[in-house]
């Protein structure tokens, strides 16, 4: 990694990312208040809390779309994410899929998976490139993978809310990256897709750091993850779904409508 | 990018013949006896030529629009600024020949009692330097522009008014004498080009010929980016520009590199246009020559480039029509184009050629998807 290391480096040796006393603040409101959590290689987790709570925020932070007030994100031990833009921070290793699925509807589906396959990105690095042979079997095996193999050539703005999603998955496998951030994946999906995303992440998971962002609580419940509950900001609970589901002040705040 | 990937052989086919009716058939017509039924008149060469410039300057601007969702409401300053750098050249040419006969400065200069050549004067009396400012000038006020504007992530709406204000900007400052530029008038009384006589009908022909041959390789420039991987990124981040970024790509200098492109390809269409036209003047910079060139584009069809020309030569010809014959007509007449358009087909020509063409045509038989391995 180019960047240098500004700090001293996060609590554990294998932590992949660790958000540290992050604030950040709209107009006197406190979208994240003194926000710490770890979240280790490898690990599959999830963030579940009401609306409000700080979620996307969060991942904002962590993206780079957001500069938080103070505070600041390590990833991969030292590199400090708060001084970064948000390209620089996709290039370190880290992709995210959007609450609302954001592909590009003008482009194929071939396309989309094509811009967001690992490889240069310098402008003029992209100007003259080519897709050989070895990159175009990298995209056929992940429209595979995410059951769009028949809808190569479809314009991606023609695809179903779910397929939209699956495409938007794809585009993050083919990214390569090591940390991938999902905003509410399984949002509009039929009870089969569901499914077939929960199997797909738990394959993932160990190999790639997945941090979930999910409202839908039977789904959280099948990736059996270490769930992290936000509310106003910071963390209110963590542990398993049984454990934080039975925490009183989970049930008080969220659960216990 | 292989000639290959630019078009498919029908495609060269209709390019090449296009550009070969164009760059030979014309002239050949315009050297018929004026008796034949065939000839073109003289005074329609430059014209043509003229139409040319313009859909070069449509073509710069769609690459922006029309790709990566830049409007730039200013694009007439590149295009300007192009045409200043190549007036300079021909205001040197005339030497001695200017109404005070003085070889050392441009008439207007004797006029304002200025006693020597401003330093930014100095070698335009070589074409290479003036051909070399054409592509300079626009491009760099395009780099240093889009540089802060782009790098300040300004979009939208609000970048369309900055670039009106820097192509008002700029006609403020051409409009001033003391800019050396001409003034109000600007340059003009041009009398020879790489020396030819810049009025006769052979030099025409050559400068309408060099404008077809610029706009057919602005054509296959603007194609080449267009249909590189660039040119997905582009359409990708008009379409959802933050979705760019998280895949990595600098947003900001993909739209710089598009941008000054598409600058020194109006600063040429506009160099080329001076000579032919006879004269360049600040009124090139108004806010509302800029709009105009929008206004093509979209009544051809943005984002498909072939469409900025269509759109160019249309409303240019209807233009030279009606300000002939109805000429209070005329800006009524542009601006219902503009609004009919926009309202019923938002596709411009290009779009509404495609709805007829599927209209007719019954739907095809749904395509097998070639197996994936």
């Amino acid at each position: 990694m180019s960047v240098a290391a500004t700090q001293a480096p996060g609590p554990a040796p294998d932590s992949l990312l660790y958000l540290d006393g992050v604030t950040v603040s709209f107009d006197g409101f406190k979208a994240l208040n003194n926000l710490s959590l770890v979240v280790g290689k490898g690990e599959l987790r999830c963030i579940i809390g009401p609306n409000g709570a700080g979620k996307t925020t969060m991942m904002d932070v962590i993206t780079g779309k957001t500069r938080p007030d103070s505070g600041a994100v390590f990833f991969g031990g030292n590199t400090d994410l708060t001084r970064l833009d948000e390209a620089q921070i996709a290039n370190l290793g880290i992709g995210r899929k959007f609450q609302r699925p954001t592909v590009f509807e003008n482009l194929t589906v071939f396309e989309n998976l094509e811009l967001a396959q690992k490889n240069q990105r310098g402008t003029f690095k992209v100007l003259f490139s080519t897709l050989p042979e070895t990159q175009r079997k990298g995209i056929r095996a992940t429209l595979e993978t995410i059951g769009l193999a028949d809808r190569e050539t479809a314009r991606a703005g023609a695809l179903s809310h779910g397929q939209k999603q699956w495409l938007e998955i794809g585009m993050l496998l083919i990214q390569d990256q090591q940390l991938l951030l999902l905003d509410e994946p399984v949002a509009g999906m039929t009870d089969h897709e569901t499914e077939a995303t929960a199997k797909l992440f738990l394959s993932l998971a160990g190999e790639r750091t997945l941090v979930v962002v999910e409202h839908d609580m039977e789904f959280v419940r099948s990736l059996a993850a270490r769930v992290t509950v936000l509310h106003e900001g910071s963390v209110l609970a963590e542990g398993t779904i049984d454990y934080v589901q039975a925490h009183p002040d989970v049930i008080e705040v969220y659960l216990g409508r | 990018m292989g000639a290959t990937a630019l078009f498919d052989r029908r495609g060269w086919l209709w390019f090449l013949g296009i550009g070969l009716v164009l760059v030979v058939g014309v002239p050949l017509l315009n050297a018929l006896p004026v008796t034949s039924p065939l000839h073109i008149p003289n005074y329609l060469v430059p014209l043509f030529g003229k139409y040319s410039c313009y859909a070069l300057l449509a073509l710069s601007l769609d690459l922006v629009w029309g790709y990566a969702g830049i409007l730039s409401l200013g694009h007439g300053a590149f295009f300007a600024l192009g045409g200043y750098a190549m007036g300079m050249y021909l205001m040197r040419q005339i030497g001695a020949r200017g109404v005070y006969a003085n070889a050392q400065l441009p008439d207007f200069m004797v006029f304002l009692n200025w006693k020597e050549l401003p330093w930014y004067w100095y070698g335009f009396d070589h074409f290479a330097l003036a051909a070399a400012m054409v592509l300079l000038v626009p491009g760099l006020l395009a780099f240093i522009f889009g540089w802060f504007a782009f790098r300040s992530r300004v979009t939208g709406v609000y970048l369309s008014i900055i670039t009106q204000a820097l192509t008002y900007a700029l006609l403020l400052v051409f409009f001033r004498n003391d800019t050396g530029f001409g003034g109000n008038n600007g340059l003009t009384d041009f009398k020879e080009i790489l020396g030819f006589d810049i009025q006769s009908a052979g030099t025409r022909r050559g400068l309408y010929i060099a404008s077809i041959v610029a706009l057919g390789l602005g054509f296959l420039l603007c194609r080449a980016i267009v249909s590189s991987k660039l040119g997905r990124v582009l359409l990708a981040l008009r379409d959802a520009e933050s979705r760019v970024r998280f895949l990595g790509y600098s947003v900001a200098y993909t739209k710089l590199f598009v941008f000054t492109v598409s600058a020194c390809i109006a600063g040429i269409a506009g160099a080329l246009y001076v000579p032919q036209v006879g004269i360049i003047n600040p009124s090139e910079f108004s806010p509302a020559n800029s709009i105009e060139i929008a206004i093509w584009v979209a009544v051809g069809g943005r984002g498909t480039l072939i469409g900025a020309v269509i759109g160019a030569v249309a409303v240019n010809l209807m233009k030279t029509w009606l300000t002939g014959s109805l000429p209070e007509l005329w800006l009524f007449a542009l601006g219902g184009l503009f609004v009919v358009m926009t309202l019923l087909f938002p596709k411009g020509v290009i779009g509404m050629m495609a709805q007829w063409r599927a209209r007719r045509r019954p739907p095809p038989a749904a395509v097998v998807p070639e197996p994936t391995s």
